[in-house]
């Protein structure tokens, strides 16, 4: 398909089921290279069912997920990590015992060699390689300011540095695409300024495609290059900003049908669509 | 939040607690095995050092529970938990007399009532006697939690110390000079001088030397690196030296039990690495030790003729890479079918199959080739030139190095970019798959190096027991390594060590108490669980964890609280 | 479709496959020759049958209780095993009891009575003090804590009952009234396998409807299913959770009132093979799921039972009855690894 040159990433049909609750329907999506590209919609619409599909979480029963051109739905966890995806999570999970150095040190493990007869002899390549991979991590601690707290150990951090942490675990690894799931959940504004231009600087200077899922609209808004939007598992609209803002059938799924008929919510409305 | 406010009746719930448990010890035999072994020579015996050990361990966590709140309630609370306590065993003495219970405890003899109740008689008198003494000794105790706290530990712990001279009389008067022997010891327990010399002089260092510890810690902490590390090479080699000539110090007997401590400790560490790192509760391990065993005895043994036929005999360090290599290869055989299950279910399949290798083990259908129920004997011993490892000082050598290549491993394992994916795997298995971490062959990894370490520890076993039978090889010793790791701190290195010393080397030093051993094992493992699940040395990360946690958020506890305690 | 293949699984499932398929194999390969050299008559293998269900009868009733601690709280109570051995011991003091006053001999059916109630008070109230004790404080912690103090309760009940009864065998007295066999045919039903029918049946009964029509059946379902739910729709599940250890216990007890009965002995390690069977019996029939557990209990019975003699033997392994307890735990094994939400699937209280 011609879409694969374009797009890092190409959900096809894909269906999710648990038992008798059907969390996704014949989804279609197609992430273009180096874009940012949201996923919205009422909770419970399947977003991070979704990203659990892509990163090998979740098997789905129909459809199939094409990362470069390459199947990769059913595929384990670990390789699809391998490939060059990596994501963040709703609910913080970092390794909440080690200090926020390990943490990083982890998410670099797919680039990384050291065996066990590397460990235990220390050969001179795998002590460069540690080496090196600490002055990346510090690098990337650098890059979200977390730098002078690499010692600490993760749980005694704030919430926000836990956040940014998290980011930094994922991009050492050096993705290609990188998934976050509401990333700016439970943030003050100059919190959620700080971070929206944090993945900005992420497309620019890094060159990562973004898949994000967001419930703060301004956000959404203000960042992304394409919207999709999900509701009950199925794709009900997908465009830029503006489209996705004046669509009805979005109205409809954060407010009920009286809004999306053009009752006059006004300023209601609009405050709605951007949070 | 302040705790609520300390009751009378608290006292009473504690010392008919504490009343349940004295019965209980003394039900269950401890009393009377220990009635021989002195503590101060033929005055104190360890049975008075149960019962009146209990009486005043709950008279104390009651004083002190009562200064928290209601200082002036600290002496009765000890008086009243300390005659509650005592009424069990008194009435406990009083009904042996009475009405025969052996039909259904077999220890409720009369002997146990003449070691419960003080003097000549056993009748009410003596219960009341006994009732008297309780509360004198929560009285003391009482007065004793008035006394300012850093004092008081000091002389508490002074007090366990005597007791623990007194029971480790076999270890100590080893190492000691002669002179201090004669002074301190007499033939069952320590003399009476001895015992309050040793008091006194336990408080002052605990006052003065041991309070000042954490300060020695952070002041070490604080020196350049350099220094630091020069420290810790000097430390090292010092332990070093002296592990080199410990068997000369410990003689035969001591370095007997040493030799177990150092086949345990080799299993520990080997433990540590599936639980402790990656978070893999195998209590199957006894299959490996097992299995190191027998390659090693199969191997080198002269009899098993169908075996001999095939394969040829072989020397111990011949026979000892086949062992490391079956180890190995079992651990990744046994691995793969089961590393894919969830926690809980991990830890009964890695039992089960524990026991399906014992089973194996003791069928007559595999005897031609392992023994059967009778073992296997003749199994070959280390040998270097003209000398033979044959007795137990010889051998610590060996197991020294076994001991020394763990630690080096696991040391370095841990602190790489293994370690830190089974820390991952430990953690948070979803997110560590989802950084690029195989689940399935890092566990394996993990599982087959505790393998192939315990094969290490088991053909020492075998080669040091010189024969073995299948009786050694139950699921008992997969929970002894197992506690020991709890006990030391899961995950940490010298963990392990304290845990061996504390779980193999007091049993085999306190003979009288390694028939309770397992029914204080299962106390421990309880307790710690509760109350202390890090262990008794945890890792340095934990105790960073913990002292980075007040740094952020003190927290008051009622202890400390006294100082500032309302007068009531 | 090699792609998908080798996309989705990897070594260690196919490692897994591997080895189910020589397990199935090798099973049918014996059973095949045992059968076709006839060296068991039919009467024989009745018998092996009813040994095996009076036996998987015992092990269904501990099993209730892993099955549903596990259901309510996620744990697996290594210590349940212990139970069933201390209510045993309480069996055996009573009966001996009993035996020497004449009352055995003359009231069998009382006594057995008796034997029951305190045998299942016994273990019920160990089970209800070790709950509260041990495991109450644990119950936010990760989940290898809870197992290892279980683990910790188990061997602290075990040496507990060594040190205060001994180390040695206690031989239950004879029942007369038990002994002996009644014929049916060719084949010999043992009282005392009837006596195990009997017993189990009616307490089986007797659960379900404490579990599906009453107050307290509805909350332990309830607490199963969510626990927080159920806190806010008002049960109180500190209360609920002890009663579930209580039932847990009674059964345990029960069990082994008449393992005394059957099999006559009481000693202090007597717990732990049979506890993990019936755990074994417990997940092979799902763990959660109480009629699962009775399914589970019957089948292991059988299974070991029949086992050595039908497979065991056509594979030309000498005393075969010797591995009786590896085929059991060669049985939890393989589901654990196949199939571990068992044969009815994981869950307590299904609507049967």
């Amino acid at each position: 398909m011609t879409q694969n040159h374009n797009h890092i990433l190409v959900a096809h049909k894909v269906s999710k089921r648990f038992g008798g609750l059907q969390a996704l329907t014949d989804l279609d999506i197609a992430v273009a290279f180096h874009a940012i590209h949201s996923v919205i919609g009422p909770n419970g619409a399947g977003k991070t069912t979704f990203f659990n599909c892509i990163t090998g979480f979740y098997k789905p029963e129909e459809g199939e997920i094409l990362f470069r051109g390459q199947p990769i739905q059913g595929m384990p966890p670990d390789r699809v990590a391998g490939l060059g995806i990596a994501r963040t999570y709703q609910n913080i999970r970092l390794f909440a015992n080690v200090t926020v150095l390990e943490n990083v040190l982890v998410g670099m493990h797919r680039r990384l060699h050291t065996g066990w007869f590397g460990a235990v002899l220390r050969t001179p390549a795998a002590r460069r390689e540690e080496r090196n991979a600490v002055k990346e991590a510090m690098e990337l601690l650098r890059f979200v300011e977390l730098a002078d707290k690499a010692d600490y150990i993760a749980k005694n951090l704030p919430y926000g540095e836990q956040r940014r942490l998290e980011i930094a675990r994922a991009l050492a690894g050096k993705p290609d695409l990188l998934l976050l799931d509401e990333p700016t959940a439970g943030m003050n504004p100059k919190e959620t300024e700080d971070t929206m231009a944090l993945i900005q600087r992420l497309r620019e200077d890094m060159g990562i495609t973004i898949l994000l899922i967001e419930h703060d609209m301004r956000v959404v808004m203000n960042i992304s290059d394409i919207i999709t939007v999900l509701d009950f598992g199925k794709k009900i609209a997908e465009g830029d900003p503006l489209a996705i803002r004046t669509n009805p059938q979005v109205i409809e799924a954060y407010l009920g049908r009286g809004a999306a008929a053009g009752r006059d919510y006004g300023a209601k409305t609009t405050a709605a669509v951007e949070g | 939040m302040k705790p609520r406010p300390f009751r009378l009746l608290d006292a009473i719930r504690w010392g008919v607690y504490g009343g349940i448990a004295v019965t209980l010890i003394a039900l269950i035999g401890m009393v009377h095995a220990f009635s021989k072994k002195g503590i101060v020579a033929d005055r104190i015996m360890m049975s008075h050092v149960l019962v009146f050990g209990l009486i005043v361990a709950v008279a104390y966590l009651t004083s002190t529970r009562a200064l928290a709140t209601k200082r002036r309630l600290a002496v009765p609370a000890g008086i009243v938990a300390g005659s509650i306590v005592a009424l069990f065993p008194a009435l406990l003495g009083l009904l042996i007399t009475q009405i025969n219970l052996r039909a259904v405890f077999l220890n409720a003899s009369p002997e146990l009532a003449d070691l419960l109740l003080p003097g000549e008689e056993n009748n009410i008198l003596s219960a009341l006697q006994l009732v008297l003494l309780g509360s004198a000794f929560g009285l003391a105790v009482g007065l004793l939690a008035l006394v300012p706290a850093r004092l008081r530990r000091s002389l508490v712990s002074a007090g366990v110390g005597v007791i623990l001279l007194g029971l480790l009389q076999a270890v100590f008067v080893v190492i000691i000079p002669d002179s201090w022997r004669q002074f301190l010891y007499k033939a069952n327990g320590l003399s009476p001088n001895g015992a309050i010399a040793l008091f006194i002089a336990l408080s002052i260092l605990d006052y003065g030397w041991l309070r000042g510890r954490p300060l020695t810690q952070q002041r070490i902490a604080q020196l350049p690196a350099r220094q630091r590390r020069a420290l810790r090479m000097v430390v090292t080699l010092v332990m070093l030296g002296l592990l080199a000539i410990l068997p000369q110090l410990l003689g035969p007997f001591l370095s007997e039990v040493a030799d177990t401590i150092g086949i345990y400790i080799i299993m520990g560490m080997g433990l540590n690495i599936v639980v402790g790192f990656a978070g893999l509760l195998d209590l199957g391990y006894v299959a490996f030790f097992a299995i190191g065993a027998y390659t090693m005895a199969v191997l080198t043994t002269p009899e098993l003729p169908v075996v001999r036929n095939v394969i040829p005999q072989l020397n111990f360090w011949e026979a000892l890479p086949f062992a490391l290599l079956i180890s190995f290869i079992s651990g990744v055989l046994l691995g793969i079918p089961v590393l894919k299950t969830r926690g809980d279910y991990l830890a009964i399949i890695t039992l089960g199959f524990g026991e399906i290798i014992r089973l194996l083990v003791l069928s007559d259908a595999l005897k031609p080739i392992l023994g059967g129920a009778q073992g296997i004997t003749g199994v070959a011993r280390p040998r270097i030139g003209e000398i033979t490892a044959v007795n137990p000082q010889q051998f610590f050598y060996p197991i020294l190095v076994g001991i020394l290549i763990a630690w080096f491993i696991t040391a370095r394992l841990k602190i790489s970019r293994l370690g830190r994916s089974w820390m991952a795997i430990r953690e948070d298995e979803d997110v560590a798959a989802a950084m690029g971490i195989n689940l399935v062959g890092y566990k394996l990894m993990a599982f087959a190096t505790g393998a192939t370490l315990a094969g290490l520890g088991g053909a020492l076993f075998g080669s040091k027991l010189g024969s073995m039978v299948p009786a050694s090889f139950n699921v008992l010793v997969s929970i002894n390594v197992l506690a020991l790791l709890i006990v030391g701190g899961m995950g940490s290195l010298p963990g392990v060590i304290v845990g061996a010393i504390a779980l193999i080397g007091l049993p085999e030093l306190l003979r009288e108490f390694s028939e309770f051993r397992w029914w204080v094992y299962g106390i421990v493992l309880v307790a710690m669980m509760i109350f202390k699940p890090e262990g008794l040395w945890p890792e340095a990360t934990r105790l960073r964890e913990l002292h980075e946690a007040e740094a952020f958020a003190p927290v008051e506890t009622a202890e400390e609280t006294e100082t500032a305690a309302v007068p009531a | 479709m090699l792609a998908r293949l080798r996309r989705e699984f990897d070594i260690a499932d196919i490692a897994l496959y591997a080895i189910g398929a020589v397990l199935v194999i090798s099973i049918i390969y014996g059973s095949y020759v045992t059968i076709t050299s006839e060296k068991y008559t039919s009467a024989q293998w009745v018998n092996f049958v009813l040994f095996g269900l009076a036996q998987g009868g015992i092990y269904a009733l501990i099993a209730l209780g892993y099955t549903m601690v596990y259901g309510i709280l996620g744990m697996i109570n290594f210590a349940h095993g212990d139970f069933f051995m201390m209510g045993s011991f309480a069996a055996f003091f009573v009966s001996a009891a009993l035996a020497q006053a004449g009352f055995l001999e003359t009231n069998p059916f009382l006594s057995v009575a008796l034997m029951m109630v305190v045998a299942m008070t016994v273990s019920a109230t160990i089970a209800v003090l070790a709950e509260r004790i041990a495991y109450r404080p644990l119950r936010r912690a990760p989940r290898l804590v809870p197992l290892i103090t279980a683990i910790g309760v188990s061997y602290f009940l075990q040496y507990t009952a060594r040190g205060l009864f001994g180390s040695g065998v206690k031989a239950f007295p004879n029942i007369p009234a038990f002994s002996g066999a009644w014929q049916i045919g060719a084949i010999a039903v043992q009282k005392t396998q009837v006596a195990v029918f009997v017993v189990t049946a009616f307490l089986l009964v007797f659960l379900y409807f404490l579990i599906q029509r009453t107050k307290v059946g509805r909350a332990i379902r309830s607490v199963a299913e969510d626990k927080d739910a159920a806190a806010l729709m008002g049960v109180d599940v500190d209360r609920t959770i002890a009663i579930t250890f209580l039932i847990g216990g009674t059964m345990a007890g029960a069990a082994g009132v008449m393992y005394g009965i059957v099999f006559r002995q009481a000693s202090f390690i007597m717990g732990f093979i049979p506890g993990l069977k019936a755990f074994t019996s417990a997940v092979l029939g799902g763990i959660g799921n109480i009629t699962g557990a009775v399914l589970g209990g019957l089948t292991l019975g059988i299974v070991e039972s029949v086992g050595p003699s039908l497979f065991l033997d056509g594979l030309g392994i000498p005393a075969p009855h010797q591995l009786k307890d590896a085929i059991a735990f060669t049985v939890l094994v393989l589901i654990l690894i196949f199939r571990p939400t068992g044969i009815l699937g994981e869950r307590l209280a299904k609507r049967a």
